[in-house]
């Protein structure tokens, strides 16, 4: 019956494997849900769900499809426990018996299970004891040995309303999908050397044995640092107003380059549709704070790995005019196709992204200033396969245009 | 769920929440690997040492730092200890074996016990390490060449991952974990906890450091929002320092315990002078 839940989760867009469910299958028949659909969501969202970004779609999913289950179980687990287990070990007086007789198993878990909720609407989101005195069929007061606490609201709640209230909406970010293959993808920026500072701790076998042999057999261990990646990276990314509907994408992106923890340096700077005497430090490009691009050009060696993000699409005044930029507040002497072009005979090693599929750089709005820049720089579309390709030109120097 | 299932239910030391214990439990009965993620400062390392003292096992930590290899946790080789040693004809170089030494994972499946083995903060080595011990943690045995060995873990023993997403796991690795996020505690459970740490604690210091506590992780410009670990030294700092709890709220004292970052702090001042409220007067004088 539930491999249809199967098929929800997927329409939920949860990346499910039959292995994950098969695993599932088995927990269940091990009775690791106690029959409770409670149990179910834990031990699926346990067993099915991979990261917290996901646990809202299987909340949704969960809901959707248990949502005309009528769940009898607003009893905390351990009361069933309780109920189960301890309740022969009591010593009964004469009275209790009787009262127990009149009522069976069943009934009395549902007065419990009334009782409870009572409770809980009494003393609410309290720490009650179950049970303690009374002349309820289940009042023998003083009789659980540890103490059988409800641990607050929550618990009370079925499944589905726990499934229903969405607590993990926030972490709904989608973003963290294409993050690895970024990753993977920028992991090939790398260019090892031993030449850095650090301790020597690599035994170098064959200088070892060379050295050996010279000293007529007496051992002698030659050790070399290990080696290291002596990649810098300096990330522009384009935070003007038309980059807003390729955020995601910039910002797996911008995680993926973040979390790369094995380049040598990474510097991030932001401007505002194109490059001009400014590179500002965040997303809001305000000039209190930026470093000059006059500075980034005279300080950091041109061995910098450049990765451009924009959409180079812009009005042709903001590329070809001075004072042709954006904000109003600021003017520049140069333009920024100037700009642009001191930074490529600046840094060989430069690649544009662009997060607007290749297909449109040809006729769409901007195509004009796309292929002015791509003319300047080597262009890749923000792709997995895009930024592969980027990355092999970051490898070696590409001819410099006129431009 | 079953008496006998229910093995793990949290320790006096460590507050779990039912959530928590089942996942730990489907781990423990799956015998599967039980991936923790959360806030830092959620309990995550706390949890493998509560599990291994509230089922009376031994814990073996396998701490992962960036230049771990997966390698290192099966085990090592010695082999330039093993050249000087034939060198010097000290020993019985022939011996393989002698020059063999286990690591962590490789310790803990020889154990003749069953353990709890941490791997803390998976995600600090490289991308391809969970990729590297898929067959370990399946199979719970590796092959050593060196001697012809093969080891082969005498109990299965219970395996913790924690991992603060610095880095995306790969997907095969993901498939054979039980995967569970700590959120970060509501106010009640916050309570109970603290209660563990310190259990002599006025009421009235309680509710006012709760209280700030809370606001300061509600500011939403906050980086490096406060976790349960700061609150619990906050605590620490106010009982010894004899603050009184009427002044907790008015002067902040100690805020070098919750915020740790210089911006952050900038962040609560600006928002504290937006307010304009004379009765914040004192913290932004301290500062200033």
């Amino acid at each position: 019956m539930f491999t249809n839940f199967f098929y929800t989760l997927k329409n939920y867009g949860m990346p499910v494997s039959l292995n994950e469910w098969q695993s599932l299958l088995e927990a269940l028949e091990a009775g690791l849900a106690g029959s409770s659909l409670i149990g179910f969501y834990y031990l699926g969202r346990a067993m099915l769900v991979k990261t917290e970004a996901h646990y809202d779609r299987f909340d949704m999913a969960f809901s959707s499809f248990f949502k005309d289950i009528e769940t009898p179980e607003g009893l905390p687990e351990k009361i069933w426990e309780w109920l189960n287990k301890e309740l022969p070990e009591v010593e009964v007086t004469e009275e209790m018996r009787r009262n127990h007789q009149q009522l069976d198993l069943d009934e009395l878990k549902r007065m419990l299970e009334e009782r409870l909720k009572e409770q809980t609407e009494e003393h609410h989101g309290g720490n009650r004891w179950v049970g303690t005195g009374g002349t309820s069929p289940f009042g023998h007061s003083g009789y659980h040995p540890g103490g059988i606490r409800i641990g607050g609201e929550s618990r009370n709640l079925s499944a589905v309303k726990v499934a229903g209230m969405r607590r993990f909406q926030e972490f709904r970010t989608d973003e963290t999908l294409g993050v690895r293959q970024f990753q993977m993808a920028l992991r090939k920026l790398r260019q090892f050397t031993t030449r850095l500072d650090g301790a020597r701790t690599e035994l170098d076998l064959d200088a070892t044995i060379d050295k050996t042999c010279d000293n007529a057999g007496r051992l002698e261990l030659v050790w070399n640092r290990p080696r290291e990646n002596a990649i810098k990276v300096l990330l522009l990314m384009d935070s003007g107003g038309s980059m807003i509907s390729y955020s995601r994408l910039c910002n797996q992106l911008f995680t993926a380059v973040n979390r790369t923890a094995h380049f040598k340096d990474l510097k991030v700077f932001y401007f505002h549709n194109c490059l001009y005497d400014w590179m500002f430090h965040d997303t809001h490009c305000s000039l209190n704070d930026h470093t000059p691009t006059d500075y980034i050009l005279n300080h950091l060696s041109s061995d910098y790995r450049v990765i451009i993000v924009g959409d180079a699409s812009m009005a042709l005044y903001e590329l070809m005019r001075p004072g042709g930029v954006i904000d109003w507040e600021l003017y520049n002497q140069k333009p920024g196709i100037e700009w642009l072009s001191m930074l490529r005979h600046k840094f060989e090693y430069s690649v544009w992204l662009n997060p607007i599929p290749r297909k449109y750089w040809s006729w769409m709005d901007g195509s004009y200033t796309i292929n002015k820049i791509a003319e300047i720089f080597p262009m890749e579309e923000l792709t997995v396969d895009g930024l592969d390709r980027a990355i092999r030109s970051l490898k070696s120097r590409k001819a410099i245009s006129a431009g | 769920m079953s008496a006998s299932l229910k093995a793990y239910q949290g320790s006096s030391g460590y507050i779990v929440s039912d959530e928590l214990s089942n996942s730990v439990n489907i781990a423990i009965s799956l015998k599967k690997p039980l991936l923790i993620k959360g806030e830092p400062g959620t309990g995550k390392t706390m949890l493998a040492q509560s599990i291994a003292e509230s089922l009376a096992m031994d814990l073996i930590i396998w701490n992962i730092k960036s230049t771990t290899k997966a390698q290192e946790g099966l085990y090592l080789y010695d082999t330039v200890q093993r050249l000087y040693d034939s060198q010097f004809g000290e020993s019985d170089v022939s011996n393989i074996k002698k020059y063999i030494k286990l690591g962590k994972l490789g310790e803990s499946f020889g154990a003749s016990k069953q353990v709890v083995l941490l791997i803390d903060e998976i995600d600090k080595a490289d991308l391809e390490f969970p990729n590297d011990l898929l067959w370990e943690l399946d199979q719970m045995s590796f092959y050593i060449p060196e001697t012809k060995e093969t080891i082969t873990a005498n109990q299965r023993p219970i395996v913790i991952i924690t991992s603060n997403a610095e880095k995306e796991l790969p997907d095969a690795f993901l498939r054979r974990c039980i995967f569970h996020y700590i959120a970060f505690p509501d106010p009640d459970t916050m309570e109970s906890i603290i209660s563990v740490h310190h259990p002599k604690l006025e009421r009235k210091l309680l509710e006012q450091a709760m209280e700030t506590f809370y606001m300061l992780r509600n500011i939403p410009d906050i980086q490096k929002k406060p976790s349960t670990s700061e609150l619990i030294d906050w605590l620490q700092a106010l009982v010894v320092g004899g603050i009184s709890p009427s002044k907790i709220k008015k002067e902040l004292p100690f805020l070098g315990v919750l915020l740790k970052k210089n911006e952050d702090l900038d962040v609560l001042l600006n928002q504290l002078q937006g307010k304009g409220n004379a009765r914040n007067s004192n913290v932004l004088g301290r500062f200033r």
